[in-house]
């Protein structure tokens, strides 16, 4: 089974939920941080990483000695990613989606390919826990191709628990897509309420089915349960503002190990979650 | 003219709260929310939009079914899986990438222009506002920011404002670099957690990656100063100023449920006097920057 953890607004907590969710289960289960702009979940795991690669994606290379300069690599792109300039082809690799159409087009077998670095993945675990990460290279603009990458990673089987990244655009749908179900994690306030529309929104479109955490949920107001009411959203877990959890957070500590009375808590989350998975 | 950007790497620091308090101080700016994939400004500006636009990013292949053959070179060439074995292409996997529109020999592909959101002119108390709203599950999140941005840019021109307010969206990838070439400045907002730190790093070297000189104030301060001294430090030691601390105070929320600025909530609330002298701050610096 694989859960994807995710909100809409940043901030509410999904590293949170995953991290915890994760440690508190035995058996065969893994930890994918698929928020690779800024992964957190390896500072509450504090994994021991076997192995880091780096992860890169084809881009165009031209050889102007082939090039005919017919125009046709140019034509093909909607990416603006390469361009006829005079007497050179210019391939502009940042804005590359590594599509192929280039390649695919060109009639004098002119482009080749060559590699840009997407970022690194690191594979590690913590006693029985498996834990993969992605971390983004700075300044690279496209975050999917590394979350894809991330999740290939992970074996069919077992539970694989996946912390998405917030938003509701491509990379979100990225680290939603193909999973048995979405656990969204919001605030009840009206930053959390609006964003947690738009998520769910992106989860219908992707027709999974879904629960909601209610993070910090005795701030703001009672408009986040009555939309969840509306929605037929089940609230599975409720997390009240408590300073202890806040600093426990903040240290880097998980809250299952510093206040083990939650660690059924999130044993319950799971139950509850397959359960509906299950029907 | 100058365009101040608040960032923060980690998501829900209290990037817009605070630029919504700050747009209360500011007198005579252009507010902008580039936090086109989950904008949350407007519902502290209330904004009455008087100027409305679709935005259009990109292209989707769709199969004319009486046209296509059926020879499957599309689902050959496809490298997004995103056309199925009965020929219908996923609007959610299709990159809008054009190679199967091209290669078909049937021509029996067409690609529309996607509209994939809106973008907005709007009056609010504090003066105008540019926002847009990607759609759900939509690309080119980059594109409309800059769009956004510009269109921000070009109000503040018209109307010789000099001050563009920028809420940024969180993270490192495609929105935050549209949100920060050719900024005056950022502003790093953090919060004292291991997380903040590791994020606030990050994010400063995307700036300094783009030679945007990069500013710090920490929110939340008093839930761990020792993490708060920690990254003041880190920040300084990477030439960051740090302009001040915000302490936790349950105004943002109670301010944030009414709509409101926290100014406009409770004027006397500790963390309204912290924001003023960070705002007083960066006020000085946008100055200085660009004299």
């Amino acid at each position: 089974m694989i859960i994807s953890i995710a909100s809409g607004k940043g901030g509410t907590g999904k590293t949170t939920v995953a991290t915890n969710l994760a440690v508190s289960l035995a058996g065969n289960v893994r930890l994918l941080d698929c928020d690779v702009e800024e992964p957190n979940s390896h500072l509450f795991i504090n994994p021991v990483f076997e192995d880091t690669h780096i992860v890169t994606t084809p881009v165009p290379e031209i050889d102007e000695k082939k090039c005919t300069l017919c125009g046709k690599c140019a034509e093909i792109c909607q990416f603006r990613a390469i361009i006829v300039l005079g007497k050179t082809v210019l391939p502009f690799e940042n804005l590359c989606h590594s599509c192929g159409g280039c390649m695919k087009a060109c009639p004098s077998d002119a482009i080749r390919w060559k590699e840009r670095e997407l970022g690194t993945i690191q594979k590690g675990h913590r006693n029985s826990l498996e834990f993969i990460n992605g971390t983004l290279r700075i300044g690279e603009a496209m975050s999917p191709p590394l979350i894809r990458k991330v999740r290939a990673e992970a074996d069919k089987d077992g539970l694989t628990i996946i912390d998405a990244p917030p938003g509701t655009s491509c990379p979100v749908i990225t680290a939603m897509k193909g999973a048995d179900f979405v656990l969204l994690v919001t605030e009840p306030t009206p930053f959390g309420l609006h964003d947690l529309k738009l998520a769910l929104g992106a989860v219908k479109m992707l027709n999974l089915p879904c629960g909601l955490v209610i993070n910090r949920s005795d701030m703001g107001d009672d408009k986040v349960k009555e939309y969840a009411r509306s929605e037929s959203l089940p609230v599975l877990m409720e997390i009240p503002f408590d300073r202890r959890i806040a600093e426990t957070y903040s240290r880097g500590e998980l809250i299952v190990e510093k206040m083990p009375e939650w660690k059924n808590r999130f044993i319950d989350l799971y139950n509850h979650i397959d359960n509906i998975v299950k029907g | 003219m100058k365009e101040l950007v608040i960032i923060s790497g980690k998501g829900g620091t209290g990037k817009t709260s605070l630029t919504a308090a700050f747009a209360f101080l500011a007198k005579y700016m252009v507010l902008c929310d580039a936090d086109v994939d989950a904008a949350d400004l407007h519902l502290l500006m209330a904004p009455e939009i008087f100027e409305k636009h679709d935005f259009q990013g990109g292209n989707q292949a769709i199969i004319n079914k009486d046209k296509c053959i059926e020879c499957g070179l599309c689902r050959e060439l496809c490298n997004w899986n995103a056309i199925n074995e009965t020929f219908n292409v996923s609007p959610i996997d299709c990159e809008g990438c054009g190679v199967c529109v091209y290669f078909c020999p049937e021509k029996a592909i067409d690609f529309p222009v996607k509209t994939c959101g809106e973008w907005y002119i709007s009056d609010t108390r504090f003066g105008s506002m540019v926002h847009a709203r990607l759609g759900i599950a939509e690309e080119n999140s980059g594109r409309l920011v800059a769009l956004v941005r510009q269109q921000a840019k070009k109000l503040a021109g018209e109307k010789g404002l000099d001050l563009i307010l920028t809420d940024g969206p969180p993270g490192i990838g495609c929105p935050v670099i549209a949100s920060l070439g050719g900024a005056s400045a950022v502003l790093i907002v953090v919060e004292p957690t291991l997380s903040g730190k590791h994020d606030m790093i990050r994010v400063a070297e995307l700036a300094g990656h783009f030679k945007v000189p990069a500013m710090i104030c920490v929110n939340k301060f008093d839930l761990n100063e020792d993490e708060t001294k920690v990254i003041e430090d880190t920040a300084r030691e990477k030439g960051m100023e740090v302009l001040g601390r915000i302490p936790f105070d349950p105004v943002f929320t109670k301010a944030m449920v009414q709509g409101q600025t926290i100014f406009e909530y409770d004027p006397k609330a500790a963390a309204c006097e912290c924001v003023k002298r960070i705002w007083d701050r960066v006020a000085e610096r946008l100055e200085c920057n660009l004299s």
